[in-house]
């Protein structure tokens, strides 16, 4: 009987790991953002973009010109 | 109050690179952080997909008045598009690489659909380049490019939901429903693709002129 106890204890013990085990809650970046260094991603993502942008303003001023050479 | 759409458009992507990375998303196991590519992979093809529109009105538009210009229009718009599919593809890619397992799977639909997409619309600059004779390509031009879209759509559109796909929203449901976006996510989601179209439309309408100027310097 005490046998059978510790046998059922330790299938009960089992089981709760084996739940515990299969639903760890889903990995993100918490670390990550607890550190603040997100801001550095956002910082370089947002410069990359801004950089795209004066290209684009840079050749439409070209364009500008050109176009009132042509105007003209 | 011409550049208008330009500011607004410079403005909204900015802000879905800052809130985008910052606002809290749903926690999902195998998608992980990587659920914030909604923000950036699929405006892209949304900006796309309105070039390809906007290509159509002006092949439509083509076939009546002012036959050459609307036509410079059409080919600048459906290059435009074919530049956006690029990205669109390569961050899909890498995408794919850390959720499906591999870069490019043919199991899914909507992956093989948008190849055959590209293919015919760079069939369509194919198809361009070989008539020399300008109001014959632009007819036969805008006459395919018609073709091109409602073909570009049943592979991209119609042809994923008929199937399975890995794809969210296809197999039958329809996309970014409730299980997809939740109400935090839309507030990024939603002006991001109207940042990137407009977007679209700044580098479409710089093309424009720029097509324009050639024109006039050839004439001279």
């Amino acid at each position: 009987m005490k046998s059978k106890c510790w046998l059922l204890l330790l299938f009960l013990s089992g089981l709760v790991t084996f739940t515990n085990a299969q639903t760890p809650p889903p990995e993100m970046a918490d670390v990550f953002r607890a550190d603040g260094k997100i801001y550095v991603v956002i910082a370089v993502m947002a410069l990359v973009f801004i950089s795209l942008v004066i290209l684009l303003l840079i050749i439409e001023r070209r364009l500008k010109k050109l176009e009132n050479k042509f105007n003209k | 109050m011409k550049h208008l759409y330009k500011i607004l458009s410079v403005v909204l992507i900015l802000y879905t690179i800052v809130w985008g990375l910052l606002n809290p998303v749903p926690r999902l196991d195998i998608l992980n952080e990587t659920i914030r590519n909604v923000y950036y992979h699929v405006p892209i093809w949304f900006a796309m997909l309105f070039q390809m529109g906007l290509s159509l009105f002006y092949s439509i538009k083509s076939l009546g008045t002012q036959a050459l210009l609307n036509d410079a229009k059409a080919q600048t718009s459906a290059e435009t598009g074919l530049f956006f599919a690029i990205p669109g593809i390569l961050t899909g890619s890498i995408w794919a690489r850390y959720t499906w397992g591999t870069f490019w799977t043919f199991q899914d639909p909507k992956l093989n659909g948008v190849a055959i997409g590209i293919l015919i619309y760079l069939a369509y600059f194919i198809l361009r380049s070989s008539i020399t004779d300008e109001i014959k390509r632009t007819r036969i031009a805008a006459v395919y490019n018609i073709f091109a879209f409602v073909m570009l759509n049943v592979f991209i559109m119609i042809l994923p939901r008929l199937t399975d796909s890995l794809h969210p929203g296809n197999g039958g449901n329809p996309a970014f429903g409730k299980y997809d976006l939740d109400s935090n996510m839309r507030l990024v989601f939603y002006p991001a693709c109207v940042g990137w179209i407009l977007f679209s439309y700044w580098i479409f309408e710089v093309k424009t002129r720029f097509i324009h100027l050639k024109k006039l310097n050839d004439e001279e």
